[in-house]
């Protein structure tokens, strides 16, 4: 029998959680989109590589709003994930993780270099 | 005990160092394709294919994939084990978990085979 009121160490649920635990749950929220979003990288690359047909084919199959939506998001959550995994390197190495100061910027630095990428990313996705 | 016998490897550190050198393969590889698209934006299918025919290129994204299965084997094995818990999701959270697991080990190889299959079958 497994006892339910067994306490649990730093409830997540019970606490207010600083920029750092947000950038790094949605570290982890990216990744699990991520994962779904090759789905559609390899789909893209299948058709890039298939035929000359195929490849011309491209343009006009990522003009339709769901494979654009579906392009974007997999392209957004890829670059914040990215971002974000690029700040663990950079801390792995002992930098920016010496006071909680330095790494709510850098936690700062990522949320908004990765929102600079997806604006980016956003407007090319629309110009097609 | 939480399903070790599904983690990658079994051991922390070389989980941790897998991780860590996969994103590296793949944040070259996003890197490459990122520049090479921004120096030719008007690609042609015969440059494209023959970029991507290079013995090369084809194991760059090899490595690239196959770093992939491993980050994400990892990645998704952390996330399971966290939050699909008999504390957040009741008794039946174990066999939930070990189902997902399997389910998420398939797609990793359905991806592996794809790609394999995308980038020697042109």
């Amino acid at each position: 029998m497994t006892n339910k009121k067994r306490p649990v160490n730093l409830d997540l649920g019970t606490i207010r959680l600083p920029v750092t635990s947000y950038v790094s749950i949605l570290h982890r929220i990216s990744g699990v989109i991520t994962f779904f979003g090759l789905a559609v990288m390899l789909w893209l690359l299948d058709l890039s590589l298939d035929s000359e047909q195929s490849f011309n084919m491209l343009k006009d199959l990522v003009a339709h709003p769901v494979a654009k939506l579906l392009v974007w998001g997999s392209l957004a959550a890829l670059a914040y994930h990215t971002v974000a995994g690029i700040r663990h390197l950079v801390m792995d190495f002992g930098l920016g993780e010496e006071s909680f100061n330095s790494g709510r910027n850098s936690a700062w630095t990522a949320v908004a270099l990765s929102l600079l990428i997806i604006a980016i990313i956003t407007s090319w996705v629309v110009s097609w | 005990m939480v399903g070790i016998a599904s983690s990658f490897s079994q051991s922390g550190v070389i989980n941790w160092l897998v991780q860590r050198v996969s994103a590296l393969v793949m944040t070259a590889y996003i890197v490459f394709i990122t520049v090479y698209l921004l120096a030719n934006p008007n690609i042609s299918y015969a440059q494209w294919s023959e970029l991507n025919s290079l013995l090369s290129m084809r194991l760059f994204s090899l490595l690239t994939m196959a770093s992939i299965a491993s980050h994400a084997w990892i990645g998704i094995w952390c996330v399971l084990t966290d939050y699909v818990t008999e504390r957040l999701l009741g008794p039946k959270a174990d066999i939930i978990r070990k189902v997902l697991q399997v389910c998420m080990i398939a797609v990793i190889l359905i991806y592996l085979v794809w790609a394999i299959d995308i980038l020697w079958g042109f």
